[in-house]
């Protein structure tokens, strides 16, 4: 008998009477004002946010808030004018030196500031981690108010790899002292286009 | 970094009592923390039907794993990632080196993880050549002080910032006496983006396995496990077969719990849903047993296998906060590593059940609702049966036992116990009585409750 048969035939005999699974379909967040309680949540965990009116509202923002002397990466093709364009096939580690990585969510959620990225909108799975600063694009009429909503929204969608991401990276490891900044970015900054 | 057990709860928790403003700094930092808890739960009116529903979730897992398991197997495999099974840590870590061997690989990164602490998987791949760094800062700090993590979520709360500011200036050359937070975290940045930057293998722990899309999800703050994880060339997964949940959507149930029961954050930072490996990269998962399915078969522990790890039972329990998670001698510390631990091994792990008071702080904090005291309590009668206690515990119940046997005997005990509390204290205060170490006891009552009783219900008269 090898392992798996050996585990599985242990579950089977050790496992309880099937119980059944609970109803979480009355699960629902809370849908007013979404704007205003995301970006009041996103700034408790450490990020900013603008409620923007369109993408020239962001290249402005960009130009006064980053360094643009230094490498700025995006999946956007409205950005490809200003901005280097992220390539699916290049090796991930070329982009070890990337200060700015501006990428679209398919959505947020109001409840805890986090947006939802898959692959594809990421460009690269590694550069919402590896750059130094992440900025994400959301429309405002894609912020969901919980995680109910927010699952039900993924439904079955088919992804490789996919993340809630929720601020910029950071640790409290050392004595309780909160410090933005571990080993992802070491800002996130939301720009809510209306 | 395993660590042997010499000495029990008691005598290791001894020796952390001792520096007695380090007890009051530790106990107040976790305190802190479940305060935030709280202040996170009650932000969600619907926060007890959130955990209610997490637990009959989990109940739904437990007395399906089997199915759940096959389910889970075949997603994985349709996704590309190959799926290994490992009966104890023994094969576990085999399994994990054979991985790398096949590559070449002899350096790898690894995220947090408590399965594989527990199968003290960096030693064994130390011993067969293969470096392995731990990317979690607190773990980090603990890999270079050659110490296991004291706590699940902070793995190194009970060090001061003067002693890892020590630990870096040995180990990473920074200035001596250097002790500012932000500034250890950018050194240990920089250093770990190295780490990063040039390891082929990567092992990362699992928070939720999905069997209804074979996608496993990791949560972190730090991004460590992403920066390992995206930049490999082989990505291992090491989870502990109680991680199953069954589709997708109970994820919005145990991630608006697990991150607010932990720290009080609303969601980790990162929420990472792993399902294919990237185009040239290889995923592995390893679904290990290592006990499980002997607690399966408990029924009166297998709820234990509920636990989600966020720490919160730790962060309640008052002998957690004044003895420390290194006191347990177990991977897992506190209440919850206090009824898995047993399971593993009883005869080592006799002590822990004893190492709370009962007082049922975890069994109200915990996001799926296991009855942790309950569970102590029982496993207390278990070690009393099969012969584990200590000399001093079973000689104690004993005498208890006899004592309350019948009400004069009590009368005639609790006499004599006031009787000495008032005329020779040092007979009871000495270094023999535990209960008066660290401890002053309170003067004794002049009269017991019934002598009070009876003379209060004849004045009445």
């Amino acid at each position: 008998m090898n392992t798996r048969e050996k585990i599985l035939g242990a579950v089977l005999q050790n496992q309880p009477p099937t119980t059944t699974l609970p109803d979480i379909t009355r699960f629902k967040g809370n849908s007013i004002d979404l704007v205003q309680k995301y970006m009041d949540v996103f700034k408790t965990i450490g990020g900013s946010s603008f409620l923007v009116d369109d993408i020239a509202a962001v290249k402005l923002s960009i130009a006064e808030n980053f360094d643009a002397t230094k490498r700025i990466v995006t999946t956007l093709p409205e950005l490809g004018d200003r901005f280097e364009l992220i390539s699916a096939a290049a090796d991930p580690h070329s982009y070890e030196n990337i200060e700015l990585a501006i990428i679209k969510a398919h959505f947020s959620v109001a409840e805890n500031g986090a947006v939802w990225l898959t692959e594809e909108v990421m460009g690269q799975r590694i550069i919402p981690y590896i750059c130094q600063h992440l900025a994400v694009i959301v429309n405002a009429e894609n912020i969901v108010p919980s995680l109910h909503e927010a699952y039900e929204r993924i439904g079955a969608g088919e992804y490789g790899f996919g993340a809630f991401i929720g601020g910029p990276s950071k640790t409290a490891d050392i004595e309780q002292a909160l410090v933005l900044g571990a080993h992802g970015p070491l800002t996130m900054t939301v720009f809510i286009l209306k | 970094m395993s660590q042997t057990k010499t000495k029990d709860h008691a005598a290791l928790a001894e020796a952390f009592i001792k520096d007695e403003e380090r007890v009051d700094w530790h106990d107040g930092a976790l305190w802190y923390i479940r305060e935030k808890r709280d202040i996170a739960a009650k932000q969600i009116p619907e926060w007890e039907e959130l955990r209610e529903a997490a637990s009959k979730i989990k109940s739904n897992v437990i007395s399906n794993l089997h199915e759940y398991l096959l389910q889970f197997e075949a997603n994985l495999k349709k996704n590309g990632v190959t799926v290994h099974w490992a009966d104890s840590a023994e094969e576990h870590n085999q399994i994990v080196y054979s991985i790398l061997k096949a590559k070449e690989i002899n350096q790898m990164v690894k995220s947090k993880s408590m399965l594989t602490e527990e199968c003290h998987l960096n030693e064994y791949l130390e011993e067969r050549g293969i470096e392995v760094i731990n990317s979690d800062l607190g773990e980090y700090i603990q890999q270079i002080d050659n110490e296991p993590p004291s706590h699940i979520v902070l793995p190194c709360i009970h060090k001061r910032k003067e002693e890892i500011g020590e630990l870096f200036h040995e180990h990473l050359g920074t200035e001596k006496g250097l002790s500012d937070p932000t500034l250890l975290t950018r050194v240990a940045r920089k250093h770990l983006r190295n780490i990063f930057l040039t390891r082929r293998g990567a092992l990362t722990g699992v928070n939720f396995a999905v069997a209804e899309t074979g996608e496993y999800i990791v949560c972190t703050n730090e991004g460590n496990a992403d920066m390992g994880a995206h930049l490999s060339e082989v990505q291992i997964a090491s989870m502990g077969l109680e991680k199953l949940i069954p589709q997708k959507k109970h994820l919005g149930i145990f991630l608006r719990l697990l991150a607010r029961s932990a720290t009080g954050q609303p969601i980790t930072i990162y929420s990472s849903h792993y399902k294919k490996p990237r185009i040239g990269q290889e995923m592995h998962l390893i679904l290990v047993d290592a006990g499980r399915t002997r607690q399966l078969g408990r029924p009166d522990f297998r709820d234990s296998l509920k636990c989600i790890k966020c720490g919160s039972c730790m962060n309640t329990c008052p002998v957690y906060r004044k003895s420390g998670g290194l006191s347990y001698h177990n991977t897992i510390s506190g209440p919850i590593g206090a009824i898995l631990a047993p399971n593993l091994d009883m005869k080592n792990h006799a002590d822990l059940p004893y190492a709370s008071t009962l007082c049922g702080s975890c069994s109200n904090v915990c996001p799926v609702k296991i009855n942790i005291h309950e569970q102590l309590y029982k496993w207390r009668q278990e070690i009393v049966k099969e012969g584990y206690a200590a000399n001093t515990k079973a000689l104690g119940m004993k005498t208890m036992a006899w004592t309350l046997s019948s009400p004069g005997k009590f009368t005639t005990v609790a006499k004599a116990g006031k009787w000495f509390m008032h005329n020779v204290p040092f007979v009871l205060n000495n270094k023999f009585n535990p209960w008066y170490k660290q401890r002053d006891m309170p003067d004794g009552p002049k009269e017991s409750f019934s002598e009070w009783f009876t003379k209060n219900k004849e004045q009445k008269k």
